[in-house]
């Protein structure tokens, strides 16, 4: 769940881990400008970053390419039911045992992190674009048009995000896309705030003024000129949004509101083996449980890293 | 924290200004929220009535729910009703499934909600503030990297799974602790059992602890750095003496605005913890009017948390104003 001032959002740059290694050595920072090859320095100069980088990575592949080695079945339930013993522990057969309906851990850990990975990233995206045109357009013309729609992000602010997630999860019937819609939908309004308070500084710069002196529109100011220099506030928060659609994916999936079955994804594999706690069903929780928070954790180290390195240099340029 | 009577006159009304102006956009917010809640209940597939009368009900039946509810009327006049109904009688609908008003039954679960959220928040303040500051006497060395390291891992964890971890270790491998929460009705009944308090706090304080602390040290960090700092040094003031009086009460402003913005998450979490422990609160509340697809009973939760966080948000913003001397609210 997304703390305001929560592990990533922390607005204030620790100052002292900001040791010389940290700022633009020799004018370096500002001379090369392309945020690909400042992104590459970060990861050059940051551990955690790399081994954050190396979990995600190598978990997409787990989940995406793992099936085609590790063939199970996770989809036919009565064929399952049959077949299979339920809430077996590891053995040679499955190496993670299986849960209560029969289904390979292992496995499920690979089909249900593809769901948990897909909806983090979508979602994510879907917040990042709407919070961007939203926070830019509002920093951007000022006035009414600003107060406006400023104040409906502080409206949907102070809904808890969990209260306002079950709501549309019980109107509309779950499904993998929904859910992308509505975690998305739900999360835009941390990244409008950021963007515009970028944009309220970047419109009063010479390249902005200039652009609108030789006439160009609103819509090209925004898309080519506000953006694209507030791109590191958007690549940070980004980041943490995906580790945040995630958990808030586990949350639903715990409250029954996940995706229907099945499919399944983290939250709903731990929301079910949690039932089975008091039976000391191990293998039902911890492997699962291992790989979403360390998906959850990378996405932290990634997002820390970039906020440290990268925005303290747009800072100062 | 110089004394409010010792303000020259104008920079009182420039507060008094902020307070105004504050108080007006919590009110706006509160607007835009019954709007919101109003909206929502209207999208329901169906509408009303067909979550009310169930799927088979009859057209003519429909027609009479609608007539005696209010539901034929222009949806201005309906909006006007909602809220007016709202404001003066605090009227927040209607459970069909629990054949109650939503207010009588939140009204016995709120206060559970609010001891719960109030203890497990003050109980975060007096871990992570002095953890932060742990942190910062320490800075760079291994208990900074271990604490930072645990944050870290706490924050990753969603409440649930921390809090069916604890019932693993301290309910059921250790039994120290109970597996559930008190199930008594009223606050002194769940008061008078401390002890099955002691994981629901600990688990709704967990992520809130990781962030404040996480917060409280970057806070401390930013202090130390201040041009005040320097002076105080220069004056011949000891370390210890710089860094409780004059960078800790400095440091601890941005926690109460943080406070102030943490309190919707907080809530959301309550959802969460009282799920698991089966807390007699309103989250739990709002999850069993999820499962039974109680759209009333859902929403009006969802309004009453967020009353709470536009009220506890407010208060924060209000506290920052009088406690920070160097605020200047100059109107944009």
């Amino acid at each position: 769940m997304s703390l305001p001032g929560g592990l990533g959002e922390t607005p204030l740059a620790p100052v002292g881990e900001e040791g010389p290694d940290a700022l633009p050595e020799g004018g370096e920072g500002r001379s090369s400008g392309g945020l690909t090859r400042q992104i590459a320095r970060v990861f050059i100069e940051n551990k955690l970053a790399v081994i954050g980088a190396v979990i995600i990575v190598s978990m997409v592949l787990f989940c995406f390419l793992g099936p085609v080695f590790y063939h199970t079945n996770q989809t036919n339930s009565q064929e399952i039911l049959l077949n299979s013993t339920q809430n077996s522990p590891p053995s040679a057969t499955n190496p993670l045992g299986t849960d209560s309906a029969g289904f390979d851990i292992l496995g499920r850990i690979m089909f249900g992190g593809q769901t948990s990975l897909i909806v983090g990233f979508a979602a994510a995206a879907i917040a990042v674009v709407v919070g961007v045109l939203w926070g830019a357009i509002s920093g951007y013309f000022g006035g009414w048009v600003d107060s406006l729609m400023m104040r409906i992000v502080d409206v949907l602010l102070s809904i808890p995000l969990i209260f306002l997630l079950i709501v549309l999860a019980v109107i509309f019937t779950p499904s993998v896309e929904l859910l992308i819609l509505v975690i998305g939908m739900t999360s835009w309004l941390q990244p409008a705030r950021l963007v515009r308070g970028e944009t309220l500084v970047l419109r009063t710069r010479e390249y902005v003024q200039a652009v609108r002196v030789m006439g160009g529109n609103g819509r090209r100011i925004v898309l080519r000129h506000i953006i694209p220099n507030a791109i590191g506030t958007i690549v940070v928060n980004a980041t943490f949004q995906v580790a945040d659609a995630i958990l808030l994916l586990g949350a639903l999936g715990f409250l029954g509101l996940g995706v229907p079955a099945p499919q399944t994804d983290w939250g709903s594999m731990l929301s079910n083996a949690v039932s089975f706690a008091t039976l000391g069903y191990w293998w039902e929780i911890y492997p699962t449980a291992i790989a979403f928070v360390l998906v959850v954790i990378a996405f932290n180290f990634v997002g820390d890293a970039l906020r440290d390195a990268l925005e303290v240099r747009l800072q100062r340029r | 924290m110089g004394l409010r009577g010792e303000r020259p006159v104008e920079k009182r009304s420039v507060t008094l200004a902020y307070i105004i102006r504050r108080t007006l956009q919590a009110l706006v917010v509160l607007l835009g929220v019954s709007l919101l809640t109003f909206v929502l209940s209207h999208v329901i597939p169906g509408g009303a009535a067909r979550a009310a009368l169930g799927p088979r009900a009859l057209p003519p039946q429909i027609a009479q729910f609608n007539r005696v509810n209010g539901y034929n009327l222009p949806i201005w006049d309906q909006f006007y009703r909602y809220l007016r109904g709202l404001v003066l009688h605090v009227n927040l609908g209607y459970s069909y499934r629990n054949n109650q008003p939503v207010r009588a039954l939140i009204g016995s679960r709120l206060p559970k909600t609010l001891l719960l959220v109030g203890i497990s928040t003050v109980f975060a303040l007096v871990v992570a503030i002095p953890l932060g500051i742990l942190q910062v006497v320490r800075r760079n060395k291994p208990v900074d990297y271990l604490l930072t390291s645990i944050s870290f891992l706490l924050y990753a964890m969603p409440a649930f799974l921390i809090g069916t971890l604890l019932i693993i270790y301290f309910a059921i491998d250790l039994p120290w602790l109970s597996v559930e929460a008190p199930q008594a009705s009223t606050v002194a009944g769940i008061l008078a059992d401390p002890r099955g308090l002691v994981l629901p706090v600990l688990t709704l304080s967990a992520i809130t602890i990781a962030s404040f602390s996480r917060y409280m040290r970057s806070s401390m960090m930013d202090a130390l750095t201040e041009d005040y700092i320097r002076t105080a040094r220069a004056k011949g003031a000891s370390p210890r003496r710089v860094l409780f009086l004059h960078a800790l009460r400095n440091a601890m402003i941005p926690i109460i605005t943080l406070l102030g913005l943490s309190i919707p998450t907080i809530f959301g979490g309550a959802v969460i913890t009282e799920t698991v422990y089966n807390y007699p609160g309103m989250g739990l509340l709002a999850f069993n009017a999820a499962t039974q697809t109680d759209v009333p009973l859902l929403l009006g939760t969802t309004f009453v948390a967020t009353v709470a966080t536009v009220v506890g948000s407010f208060v924060a913003d209000l506290l920052y104003a009088v406690v920070d001397p160097r605020v200047r609210y100059v109107a944009r």
